[in-house]
């Protein structure tokens, strides 16, 4: 008697603890999946996203020129660049850079050069786009904040920032029209 | 009690140095309590948690939301439509604030008719009278921020009911505006004190936690714990009580977040707020409907705002307004029908408060009127000399305990 | 075991009593005060598993654009949102790009440019007071929320357009207002929007004042409400898993207690 009913307890107890546990299991999942909403909310809203893509019209930019439009809240430079300028960021040897590409890997229209105008180093906008400003020892463009030097496509060449000026995705809708993102 | 053992090798270093753990396991864990609680006792633990999910969500909604005039109404709308989810967090927090008041409305009226509020434990009754007060505030000042027509008028009467007070009135109000209406400095100020109020309500939670766990839960016998025969720890048996409760709670709160969501509220909320005019029926949110009819039964201004703060002040005093040294119902036969009385008093001075103040109406609301205060002031101090209650057990655990014997064995134990 | 049970379920019922009185008071006391009562028409999205009929919206938004967008603005809708209701991408640039904003250019002038997929719904008037003036005094409500800014404001709507009747001979309707049975007050300031034929719909429904006003309210009920759909489902789920939970909860608590309950009988 004492073995038959002292298997029907322990049989009992297993069950009872299988049952409460899988309840504060589910319990628990529910307050996750809580969670997730209240996470996710901090995450660029659907009016946000809905600026993520920007249109670009360059027929009025003239060789030479450069216009710095705003694209997810960051500028956005795009600049026509000069025949000259385009022979020497092809032309340069780009062993020995701290970060390699050549001019063709990027952009798509060699006479544009779009990037985000944003210095890789530490956020700072660099100076190059207005005629009068410091363009640096490579003639593209110069962060003050810590003295970065970036050329004709963008690459870093001097300076603390650790890789070139980042290219958005981009796409030439027509021969003067880019949307960006 | 024997210390409770920690295995975990961190937590044991850091309950030596600082015994948080010991006092959560304590308190949360082993935490005596009587073992005849109905369902009534889970609304303090769904009042907490109500508490908790309204500052959650609104931390979340505040990251969202823009406290000014000409931003403040479209600021919520694009939660509602662009921001992630945004929707079912403000239906949550809008709603929770209904069922956190249904809630404490519950947990109140089980304090009143079990007698919770009875020596020992007359500070944590005042602690929870304080409680529903600063809830007032803070939904009052909550209402407002969403800068609808409702949220606008029903702060323009409410800052309004100071100008009864004589002399300086018009001037305390000026400086609860900020200015000669309800304007921008306004909403930034209800803005501010809708963020910081809820905390200093968890900071009164707190201690009405430590003046409940003083003496222990009051139970629906309404007789004092007489040893551990009468207790069972908190936890598993009332963690998993408040769970199944809390699902049930869930439930009902889910139903109306999802499917009604707009149920409780009043569609003029949904028209930006427009100085120019006043919407037909103004009403305040239905919690406060019971005052707002005293409020308005009383055909003197100042004379009604002291009614409607008179109507909670009375809470205050209640533990020396009821003589009776019987604490539950289930004892005071006549009580038990007046409170009922009180209940149906209350629900029709919530209705009343929603009708139009006239006719039959103003009548009836002076009648509830009078019957409340009655109830407070008059009938709870004269009732014990006229009441015969009906004799208490001696134990919890007796009533459920087969045998006079066993019965008597503990009173003798308690005796010695 | 039977005497728990009905101990039980009397304990259920009186919290469940509780909470319903407590919500259905809540709700009585809001629902007074308003005397006309409105036609009570079946919508394809009331009821818990409803959801907006496409096709319907699509023609709505065509009552809108075609007849209401003179004098209702919708501002708090982005021409983004319409591939909610069915469009595609080049379909809600296009319908945008027929709307125009006021922009500055690089030289600080303000100019006009076509309006983008990201841009608001454009308003008829620049502002309220010019909304005002134009509309004999009367302002024409904005229409981005008004089915929930109004009291049973879906059928509130179909029964204010199709709501104007000859005005009994005792009342006098002054110049500039009309007769509706459904408006409070009978007097309103919008004359009658819809006419048999007012629209000639692209899908080749025939345009009866009762299909537009049935339309154009299943627009409006969306714009006041484009998250019902997600709600209602997200809701359903919801509340199937805390059913789950509640009953799983219910059984662990039973065997909790079971000692102690055992112990006492």
């Amino acid at each position: 008697m004492s073995i038959k009913s002292s298997s029907k307890i322990e049989k009992n107890e297993t069950k009872r603890d299988f049952l409460i546990v899988s309840t504060y299991a589910l319990a628990g999942v529910g307050a996750a999946s809580f969670a997730w909403p209240l996470i996710d909310q901090m995450n660029p809203a659907a009016d946000t996203l809905a600026l993520a893509s920007t249109e670009i019209d360059l027929s009025s930019l003239e060789e030479g020129q450069s216009i710095t439009v705003k694209w997810r809240g960051k500028p956005v430079f795009v600049r026509h660049r000069t025949p000259d300028e385009i022979k020497q960021a092809k032309e340069v040897l780009i062993d020995g850079m701290r970060d390699p590409q050549t001019d063709s890997d990027r952009v798509t229209n060699e006479k544009y050069i779009v990037l985000v105008g944003v210095c890789t180093h530490l956020g700072c906008v660099p100076l190059g786009q207005k005629t009068g400003d410091i363009k640096g020892q490579y003639g593209g463009w110069f962060c003050p904040c810590h003295g970065s030097h970036y050329d004709h496509s963008g690459r870093i060449r001097k300076g603390p920032a650790p890789t070139n000026l980042e290219v958005p995705s981009y796409k030439f809708l027509s021969d003067t029209l880019i949307r960006i993102g | 009690m024997s210390k409770p053992k920690f295995k975990n090798p961190v937590v044991k270093w850091i309950d030596y140095r600082l015994p948080i753990f010991t006092f959560m396991d304590h308190e949360l864990n082993h935490y005596p309590t009587p073992k005849n609680l109905n369902y009534f006792w889970n609304f303090g633990s769904l009042a907490g948690i109500a508490l908790v999910t309204m500052i959650i969500t609104g931390i979340v909604l505040s990251m969202n939301y823009t406290a000014h005039v000409d931003y403040a109404f479209d600021s919520v709308e694009r939660i509602m439509r662009d921001v992630n989810h945004g929707w079912l967090i403000r239906y949550i927090h809008m709603n929770g604030a209904s069922f956190f008041f249904i809630v404490v409305f519950v947990h109140i009226f089980r304090g009143l008719y079990y007698g919770s509020y009875k020596a020992p434990r007359e500070l944590l009754w005042i602690l929870g009278v304080l409680i529903l007060l600063l809830m007032m505030a803070t939904a009052f000042m909550g209402y407002v921020l969403p800068w609808g027509q409702m949220s606008f008028w029903g702060a323009t009467v409410i800052t309004n009911l100071f100008s009864a007070i004589p002399v300086v009135g018009e001037s305390i109000v000026t400086w609860l505006w900020g200015g000669f209406s309800v304007d921008n400095s306004t909403l930034n100020r209800f803005f501010s004190l809708h963020f910081v109020l809820p905390f200093v309500i968890v900071g009164v939670v707190i201690l009405h936690l430590i003046a409940l766990h003083r003496f222990g839960s009051n139970n629906p016998i309404g007789i004092d714990v007489k040893g551990t025969q009468d207790t069972l720890p908190f936890s598993p048996y009332y963690t998993i009580k408040d769970l199944f409760g809390l699902g049930v709670f869930l439930t009902f709160f889910a139903a109306a977040v999802f499917f009604f969501p707009n149920f409780m509220g009043h569609p003029d909320n949904y028209i930006e707020a427009n100085p120019m005019v006043t919407p037909a029926h103004i009403v305040p949110e239905w919690y406060f409907l019971p005052f707002y009819a005293i409020l308005r039964a009383i055909p003197d201004k100042l004379g009604g705002v002291l009614f409607m703060f008179g109507s909670i002040a009375v809470l205050f005093i209640l533990p020396w307004l009821d003589r009776s040294p019987v604490r539950s119902s289930q004892f005071r036969p006549i009580f038990k029908i007046f409170f009922w009385v009180l209940v149906f008093d209350c629900i029709l001075l919530g209705y009343l408060g929603a009708m139009p103040a006239e006719g039959i109406y103003v009548i009836l609301s002076r009648i509830a009127t009078a019957y409340y205060f009655f109830h407070f002031l008059i009938l709870f101090p004269l009732l014990p000399y006229i009441e015969k209650t009906k004799p208490l057990p001696i134990s919890i655990s007796v009533p459920v305990l087969s045998g006079a014997s066993t019965a008597s064995a503990f009173a003798v134990r308690e005796k010695k | 075991m039977v005497l728990m049970l009905i101990k039980t379920a009397k304990a259920s019922l009186i919290y469940v009593l509780t909470i319903v009185c407590i919500l259905f008071g809540a709700h009585l006391s809001f629902a007074a005060g308003d005397k006309i009562t409105y036609p009570q028409k079946e919508w394809s999205f009331s009821g818990i598993t409803g959801t907006f009929d496409r096709a319907s919206q699509q023609r709505g938004l065509q009552v809108y654009k075609e007849v209401c967008s003179g004098c209702h603005g919708l501002r708090l809708l982005a021409y983004r949102n319409l591939k909610a209701i069915g469009y595609k991408d080049n379909e809600v640039k296009a319908f945008a790009a027929e709307n125009s904003v006021n922009a500055i250019d690089d030289e600080g002038e303000i100019i006009e440019r076509s309006a983008r997929p990201s841009d608001k719904f454009v308003s008829p008037y620049p502002n309220i007071q010019s909304a005002r003036a134009a509309n004999g005094g009367a302002y024409p409500p904005d229409l981005s929320l008004i089915v929930k800014a109004r009291s049973d404001g879906a059928n509130y709507l179909h029964a204010l357009l199709t709501g104007y009747v000859e005005a009994p001979s005792e009342k006098k309707v002054p110049d500039g207002m009309y007769y509706n049975k459904y408006y409070s007050g009978n007097l309103i300031g919008m004359p009658q929007p819809l006419y048999e034929d007012g629209v000639t719909y692209a899908d080749g429904t025939k345009a009866t004042q009762e299909q537009m006003a049935k339309d154009v309210t299943a627009f409006l009920a969306w714009a006041s409400e484009p998250e019902l759909e997600e709600r209602k489902k997200t809701g359903i789920a919801v509340i199937l898993f805390l059913l789950v939970l509640t009953t799983l909860s219910y059984f662990a608590m039973k065997k909790i207690w079971a000692p102690i309950k055992n112990r006492e009988i």
